[in-house]
């Protein structure tokens, strides 16, 4: 299955989906207009991902700002993480936020109340 | 009295002028607000904290004149679709975003603007977190979240103002207060 990797833009984030290594990462800003046209072969990705996940998906959310026309899709992306939890891989959330930045902390916190996925609040230095 | 959108534009722009903008508002041009701002937030030194409350106002208020302003040519005073100005005043920031719309919003513009005014920052994440995980997104994105978005992180309620331009259509202004 091939790997996304996409560099990051001043609207888009970079992207790196890697079937083989069980790696899903998504940094930077996520503020387009359209996020559903930039999200929607990320997701078509993991269903295709969750028919031969690897027995540990570690997936690194580390967004510097996202507006809420991203937020729907990322909660797309957790939910078709949860479905590849559910079909048998050990899929590890972690949510990096930058010191002080409590808006990004707290919009973790929202998507970690919605998602049954275990979530990692991680701190970074700015 | 005639609502003209220079008159309405001169009267709102005072204060130190971080971003300002009359037109018509695409995503190339947004994305040139948007950094015009951030590196004009960084010569005025604010806390980080702030600057992102701020990017982040800006970014969901933008966005929202590119979906939803409609365009008008009143008068001739040129087919204007929107403005948005970003000043400082005294220690806090103040956004200040306008667009035409037709005149049967602005019942639903006032309902929800009042809706969200009344809640508490705690009921705002409540509801944010409702509409994200219930209601299906329109095309244009949203789903009125971004006005959610912008009152839960500044925690400021917004004013507001409509007025009349014609029988079909009204200017609709918000300002919100960012410290």
């Amino acid at each position: 299955m091939e790997s996304i990797v996409r560099d990051g833009t001043q609207k888009t984030p970079s992207i790196e989906f890697d079937a083989e290594a069980g790696k899903v990462e998504i940094k930077g800003r996520s503020i387009p207009e359209n996020s559903i046209e930039f999200y929607n072969p990320l997701i078509a990705w993991l269903e295709e991902y969750s028919g031969n996940a690897k027995p540990t998906t570690e997936v690194n959310i580390q967004l510097e700002y996202f507006n809420t026309s991203s937020s729907k899709c990322i909660l797309d992306v957790f939910k078709k993480l949860e479905v590849i939890a559910k079909a048998g891989s050990d899929v590890k959330v972690n949510w990096f936020y930058e010191e002080d930045d409590e808006d990004m902390l707290e919009a973790g916190e929202d998507y970690q109340s919605i998602i049954k996925l275990p979530f990692k609040m991680i701190e970074i230095e700015e | 009295m005639k609502f003209v959108i220079d008159d309405w534009y001169t009267a709102h722009r005072k204060g130190e002028v971080i971003m300002e903008y009359k037109g018509e508002f695409t995503p190339e041009l947004i994305t040139n607000l948007l950094d015009v701002s951030e590196s004009r937030l960084d010569e005025v030194a604010t806390p980080s904290k702030i600057r992102k409350k701020i990017y982040n106002s800006l970014v969901e208020g933008l966005q929202n004149l590119f979906h939803h302003s409609c365009k008008v040519d009143i008068d001739k005073q040129g087919a204007v679709f929107g403005a948005a100005l970003l000043l400082k005043v005294g220690e806090s920031f103040k956004l200040i975003l306008g667009n035409y719309t037709q005149s049967d919003n602005e019942r639903f513009l006032t309902d929800r603007i009042e809706q969200i005014n009344s809640l508490s920052k705690d009921e705002l994440k409540q509801l944010y977190k409702m509409i994200l995980n219930n209601k299906e997104f329109s095309e244009k994105g949203g789903g009125g979240l971004g006005m959610i978005d912008i009152a839960r992180k500044t925690g400021s309620k917004y004013e507001y103002n409509f007025y009349p331009i014609d029988e079909d259509y009204i200017f609709f202004e918000l300002m919100i207060n960012i410290n």
